[in-house]
């Protein structure tokens, strides 16, 4: 029963897997994808890995492919030119891919592991459930190596986002608790107009107190800098 | 008997379906009463009377709705893509469904009782998304594809501060098991000790399941319907029979991750009579009482702030919470240890 199982999402795996990069639709492929993500988190849970199959869900499904999702169907494919240049590139691309297969095969004809990279696995209490176990063993016996990954995640963090930060202001800013602070007589005046009459000493139309110059954020589209503000009035 | 449906395939086979069929069905005709009761409670607060005609007190309309979407014709929009169209409410609805598998309504009383039920839980809730997404992508109109996009980031964003949350009641139970999780609130339940959270997880399960002051992604005066607007008859049934039952599935979250799942609340004589799983019901009405509520009190929030409430607030405060909360344990030796609780 359970070799049947593991060969029908075996068997689903590397079928999605294979349609991830034939299938023509960039949005299919990436739908191919977390297909194949659920397939292997279902060989996790045949092979006895639960926590790992659920953290697989989690994160590859969850987060990473909804990410690769948004991305991929906002893209504005045309199938056409797609495959213009595909009789020009397919040596160039099989050249390529028989260098890397032959590497492979190579490495993996000559593989020796070191001595001293070979360790005995760690004794674990029977009676811990997996993710018990998991912690045991990570948070305890490897916390060095695994505080190591989570710095280098986050420099990458970091570096991700000093990358898409942009100084130029793009967009009008906001602070919250200035906009809770502001009072109706801040922004509006009220004007007994008599009949007959105009409110024309105001420019003939009533307008919130300030330009948008004034009362926005500093650091908004269009806002000189507070520093440059003070200069230019030094010099006046 | 006992024989036959605990140690044949087919019995076991047969006790499976009947023991899903026995979480569904109720759970189908909540979802019905649960459309009802949203239409009655906002109308009250509205001084309305609500849907009054079909049946005693308007309790057929849910089932007149019903047969009105059944007998309507399915609209494929050209240019759509017929498969994922078809697929998308099918997937929202099956989600909505599965994650019942492992809601415990009694003391080991869940269909699964799984090591990482929680982590299940989690899961599914974050497939929620796929649905949406691949509805606003395959029904090629561009009102469906931003309100795809906006709930695909809206979810993303409330799951981060779901999961930080739920990291702080595992510190405090110890076990990733949901029955271990209520069983753990017996001496108190955990809205009391952790309320701040108990507050954020309510707000991120209204914006996780896209609900009123969140509900941007089907907001109707700047999407029309949003992700939906090309789906009719049955497709558009699915969707939302999938809402709700996902409303449903949030309050019982919330029910057994901070108000005590099936406990009454004091251990003593009248209020130990009532059997778990009415207990369980109780608490899940009240929440979605108050889903309710909000959706009749508050205006919906702008976009903007949506963003900066989940990140800029959410995600700090939950982090913060989350290693105090470690850090208290440790200091009064309250840490439950892993190999206790099993």
């Amino acid at each position: 029963m359970a070799q049947l199982v593991f060969y029908v999402f075996a068997t689903v795996l590397v079928f999605s897997a294979i349609m991830v990069i034939t299938a023509r639709n960039p949005v299919h492929s990436v739908l191919f994808l977390i297909l194949a993500f659920f397939n292997a988190s279902g060989l996790f849970l045949i092979a006895g890995a639960e926590f790992l199959a659920m953290l697989l869900v989690i994160v590859y499904v969850g987060a990473v492919a909804v990410l690769f999702l948004f991305v991929v169907m906002m893209l504005d494919i045309d199938f056409s030119r797609l495959r213009e240049g595909f009789q020009k590139y397919a040596p160039l691309g099989a050249c390529v891919g028989g260098v890397l297969l032959a590497e492979l095969v190579l490495a993996f004809s000559n593989w020796q592991m070191a001595p001293a990279a070979v360790r005995t696995p760690l004794a674990i209490d029977p009676s811990l459930t997996n993710t018990a176990a998991l912690g045991t063993v990570i948070y305890t016996h490897y916390i060095l190596l695994f505080q190591a990954c989570g710095l280098v995640l986050l420099v990458a963090m970091i570096g991700a986002i000093v990358l898409t930060l942009r100084d130029q202001p793009m967009g009008r800013r906001q602070v919250v608790s200035r906009q809770h602070a502001r009072k109706v007589g801040d922004t509006l005046e009220l004007v007994t107009v008599s009949l007959g009459e105009n409110v024309a000493e105001h420019g003939g139309f009533l307008r919130p107190k300030g330009s948008y110059y004034e009362i926005a954020v500093p650091g908004s589209f269009g806002v000189p800098e507070p520093e440059a503000q003070e200069n230019e009035e030094k010099g006046a | 008997m006992e024989q036959f449906f605990y140690h044949t395939l087919v019995g076991q086979v047969i006790l499976m379906v009947l023991e899903t069929l026995a979480v569904l069905v109720p759970l189908l005709i909540g979802v019905a009463y649960l459309t009802l009761m949203e239409r009655k409670v906002m109308a009250a607060m509205q001084r309305r009377r609500g849907p009054n005609v079909n049946g005693p007190f308007g309790l057929l309309q849910a089932f007149a709705d019903a047969i009105k979407m059944i007998v309507k014709e399915t609209v494929i929009p050209s240019g759509a893509n017929r498969v994922l169209f078809l697929f998308a409410p099918f997937l929202t609805f099956s989600l909505a469904m599965v994650a019942w598998a492992v809601i415990p309504t009694g003391n080991g009383l869940a269909v699964a009782n799984i090591n990482v039920g929680i982590l299940y839980l989690l899961a599914i809730s974050s497939l929620g998304v796929y649905g949406i997404l691949i509805a606003g992508w395959a029904s090629n109109s561009k009102y469906a594809f931003l309100g795809g996009l906006r709930a695909a980031a809206q979810m993303v964003s409330y799951e981060v501060s779901i999961g930080l949350v739920i990291v702080s009641v595992l510190l405090a139970v110890g076990s990733l098991n949901l029955n271990d999780i209520v069983l753990a609130q017996r001496h108190v339940w955990f809205c009391l000790p952790m309320f701040p959270m108990f507050i954020v997880f309510v707000i991120s399960a209204l914006a996780e399941t896209n609900r009123a002051p969140f509900d941007l992604p089907e907001g109707e005066s700047e999407l029309v319907a949003g992700f939906f607007v090309e789906y009719s008859s049955l497709a558009f049934g699915l969707f939302f029979l999938g809402e709700y039952a996902n409303m449903i599935l949030m309050s019982s979250m919330i029910s057994i991750l901070f108000l005590g799942g099936w406990l009454p609340p004091l251990g003593i004589a009248p209020l130990t009579w009532v059997p778990g799983p009415l207990w369980l019901i109780f608490k899940i009405l009240f929440c979605l009482f108050v889903f309710i509520w909000v959706r009749a009190t508050f205006p919906r929030y702008r976009y903007d702030q949506l963003m900066r409430l989940g990140w800029k607030v959410f995600l700090p405060f939950s982090l913060l919470w989350m290693i105090g909360t470690a850090g208290f344990l440790m200091a009064t030796g309250l840490l439950p240890h892993a190999g206790g609780v099993n």
